[in-house]
């Protein structure tokens, strides 16, 4: 698995990684969250064959209270996808593979 | 060219799946657990499991997950990340399809693919979902720091959960259609000593109402009276449906609700093919019976491969 592909995004640098006109989906989650951990390597197979087209970073809301906030996430793993600053579309729950494709192909 | 027969298939790497690659890796059969998620399934989404033995203090469904898979590993465990979508069980090599188009062949087959939250199914709730819509306390909770919650529900997982919320939740109120508690004495008297939870009985969400998040339930009692209750979130935690979308259902003479039928050895119907944990049609659904089916589903996998040779 190339998780090095999937990177942490901070409450500081979210705004920037955001803006990128390259879509970028992120995928919320918590240490103490077992579906959340179910769907990692579903995220980590992603990254790899969006290469190029798309990105993914993950965000640890135990350490990031303000992004989550703004976006009303009341539910982890939800994953929410940004294109250009804006926020597309977004999945809440352990969901499958093709529903991710799904939600990433709506902005490819 | 890799490996794509195996003596034995494990389908599913819940507690049953776990504990049957536990014993097949022990037995040094040529084995395969196939996972889709993370190993520990339904056990992953529970917060404490005090009725497991051997753990004095309770232990996290977490750390719980965590130790049978390690203790799995220790033994070789052969495992791998993928989905299987579906399944040709008619001949004695029995065929597994993967998402990512590939095939994998056994001479018998461990069904163990469990189950997962039952919804509602009432107006309102698939909108909400994440957004005060949820089927997992453990993960949520803390988002409902100081709120005032519902939780649906009263078997085990429903009451224990709701104990769990008030640990964030300033509030929580559990709505059951009948007029007692299903869950275990010891589970009902915490909640009932429990100044934070309080109760409406006879009663079910008839739907989730909200703008951007959830503000409030309507709520139906029995006697036909109409509610409505002020909340911020809503636990569903109703019981479970079966993960059997993979599964030649006909074939395995699948019960009512879509589990699957065995002997007390764990044998379906098809020769070679056992099911244990959730998935299998059954009264009881601890994680306790789950490990022990997984470990009987192996010995009954032995047999069969004795008398096949």
């Amino acid at each position: 698995m190339a998780s090095d592909k999937v990177q942490s995004v901070s409450d500081a640098d979210f705004d920037s990684v955001i803006a990128s006109d390259i879509p970028c989906l992120i995928d919320f989650w918590a240490p103490w969250c077992g579906p959340c951990k179910a769907i990692g390597p579903v995220v980590e197979a992603l990254a790899d064959e969006y290469e190029g087209r798309a990105t993914i970073y993950k965000m640890n809301v135990d350490e990031n209270p303000a992004t989550p906030g703004k976006f009303g996430i009341r539910a982890i793993p939800t994953l929410i996808l940004f294109k250009s600053g804006e926020k597309v579309d977004q999945i809440t729950g352990a969901v499958g593979k093709a529903q991710l494709v799904d939600l990433i192909e709506k902005a490819i | 060219m890799a490996t794509t027969h195996y003596a034995l298939i494990i389908v599913g790497g819940g507690p049953a799946g776990l504990t049957a690659g536990l014993y097949a890796a022990r037995a040094r059969m040529d084995h395969l657990l196939i996972e889709k998620g993370a190993e520990g399934g339904q056990v992953l989404l529970t917060d404490w499991i005090d009725n497991y033995p051997g753990f004095p203090e309770g232990i996290s469904g977490f750390e719980l997950a965590e130790k049978m898979t390690a203790q799995a590993k220790r033994f070789e465990l052969n495992s791998m990340f993928g989905n299987v979508i579906s399944m040709d069980l008619s001949a004695p090599v029995k065929i597994l399809k993967l998402d990512n188009g590939e095939s994998l062949s056994c001479d018998s087959l461990i069904i163990c693919t469990g189950a997962r939250p039952r919804a509602l199914g009432v107006p309102g709730e698939k909108e909400f979902v994440g957004k005060g819509v949820s089927y997992c306390a453990t993960c949520d909770a803390p988002f409902y720091r100081n709120l005032h919650v519902a939780v649906v529900g009263g078997g085990n997982t429903a009451v224990q959960e709701a104990a769990h919320l008030t640990k964030f939740a300033d509030k929580v109120t559990l709505i059951h259609r009948r007029d007692e508690l299903r869950a275990t004495k010891i589970v009902q008297e915490k909640a009932f000593a429990n100044t934070k939870i309080d109760f409406i009985w006879n009663s079910t969400v008839t739907a989730v109402e909200g703008k951007d998040g959830v503000e409030q339930l309507r709520i139906l009692n029995t006697n036909g009276k109409e509610s409505t209750l002020k909340v911020e979130g809503i636990f569903v935690l109703i019981g479970v449906l079966p993960n059997n979308e993979m599964l030649p259902l006909t074939d395995l003479n699948g019960d009512e609700e879509g589990f699957i039928p065995t002997d007390c050895e764990t044998r379906t119907n098809i020769p070679g093919v056992m099911a244990a944990g959730d998935i299998r049609s059954k009264e009881v659904r601890q994680v306790v019976n789950a490990a022990g089916e997984g470990a009987t589903a192996v010995l009954a996998t032995e047999n069969y491969l004795t008398n096949l040779s």
